[in-house]
């Protein structure tokens, strides 16, 4: 590294460390570029392919109220996905270049939609645990160093309010239903916590990124941290539906003031990382049939643009 | 009519008023570049410490929706109440969501 690059990089810390914001244009190092380029893309890919666990129920909601909740919602996503794309791109990649990661397998997204949903139930408890997840993660982002990244976080938390209750509704609806309603409810909940539990990430001691995410002001809590925080505020609304968590080994803390909670199957979450969960084959053949099917629209939009284009120049001419 | 053949062109100009805040839109003003646009967006819009940085773009790249179709194109939000969260009934008793 040379004398110049060692200071731009002291300057460029010292910045961060009085909270500035970091913009565009502004320099910084190929890292943090590349590292923000990794993390928004992701998130924006998660945004679009969580649309499709919750797509799969709109046609089948038991209801208008939950069907035009459900849609609003997975529209939400489809707007949060192209924030997150947008602040990516200021950083220098192109739009095509992060759907190209999406649908050859090298971009990851969050594991979780790569879970079926199998009930109605599952599509309460989505609103309810992964997004109430997400919420905790985002609403730490919105103060995150990078200022396009940071300001696309306003905007979607504020957006985001909704999605949950829309879920917790579903689920008062179910737990104070029939026997059988309530059953499908606390299904779903076994089947959703473990997995919600794994979205804040693999334990801080395990977590490769964690240490410069902090001093980069990436992320200003560490995964263990924002994992204690869902717990600690998801199990009185558990207790609310009158459902049980599937862990034998949670009880309230009074020491510590937390909750103390059993062991996370890490190898689980790592082979869904790796593509072997349930629905990661179904996940990514859907997304690129989407971007294969959508082709003729893309290149319909952009003919007519260009001929629009050539009669505006005659008409000049 | 006079000839505008010499008149600059007009450029809008956009003012971050504080680190970590996005560009606002402020006015606009004559210039004949964009280097001369940026020098003049700081005499006139930050004089008093206004920005922290400015965006300028020439107007005639700036495309707007009719006024006459802002019915048609903004009221249909108006009515879909569940894009809200105060549509969904939760207990008061609830904390965190």
């Amino acid at each position: 590294m040379t004398q110049k690059e060692i200071s731009l990089e002291e300057q460029f810390q010292a910045r961060i460390d009085r909270g500035e914001s970091i913009e565009p244009k502004d320099w910084m190092p190929e890292k943090y570029r590349k590292t923000h380029i990794r993390q928004i893309s992701q998130h924006a890919h998660s945004e679009v392919v969580g649309m499709l666990p919750e797509g799969n129920w709109i046609t089948r909601t038991p209801n208008l109220r939950r069907k035009v909740g459900l849609l609003a919602k997975v529209q939400d996503e489809a707007g949060h996905g192209l924030y997150l794309y947008s602040a990516a791109e200021t950083l220098g990649i192109s739009r095509d270049e992060m759907f190209e990661q999406l649908h050859t397998g090298k971009a990851k997204y969050s594991s979780i939609f790569n879970y079926p949903t199998l009930s109605w139930a599952d599509i309460g408890t989505i609103g309810w645990l992964v997004d109430g997840a997400a919420i905790i993660n985002q609403v730490m982002l919105t103060r995150t160093s990078f200022g396009p990244y940071a300001r696309a976080m306003v905007r979607i938390c504020k957006e985001e309010s909704f999605h949950q209750r829309q879920g917790y509704e579903i689920m008062i609806g179910l737990s104070h239903g029939t026997p059988e309603q309530k059953e499908m409810a606390q299904d779903a909940l076994n089947r959703f916590w473990w997995p919600s539990l794994m979205m804040f990430g693999p334990k801080d001691d395990e977590s490769p990124n964690t240490e410069m995410s902090v001093k980069w002001k990436i992320k200003r809590k560490t995964n263990d941290e924002l994992r204690q925080q869902f717990i600690d505020i998801t199990i009185p609304q558990a207790e609310y539906l009158g459902l049980t968590v599937p862990d034998p080994d949670l009880k309230w803390n009074e020491e510590r003031g937390h909750y103390d909670f059993g062991a996370i199957d890490w190898d689980e979450f790592w082979q869904v990382v790796k593509g072997n969960g349930p629905c990661n084959k179904e996940r990514l053949a859907a997304r690129n049939k989407a971007w294969d099917e959508g082709a003729w629209v893309r290149d319909a939009a952009l003919a007519h643009a260009e001929k629009k284009a050539s009669k505006n120049v005659s008409k000049v001419a | 009519m006079m000839s505008k053949n010499n008149e600059w062109p007009i450029w809008e100009v956009f003012i971050r008023s504080k680190n970590g805040l996005e560009h606002r839109h402020v006015g606009s003003l004559h210039a004949a570049g964009e280097e001369m646009a940026l020098e003049n967006a700081r005499d006139v819009y930050t004089r008093r410490q206004e920005g922290v940085s400015i965006w300028v773009v020439e107007s005639k790249h700036i495309h707007a929706t009719n006024p006459s179709e802002a019915g048609e194109l903004f009221e249909p939000a108006a009515d879909k109440v569940y894009r809200h969260p105060t549509f969904y009934d939760l207990p008061e008793e609830l904390k965190h969501i």
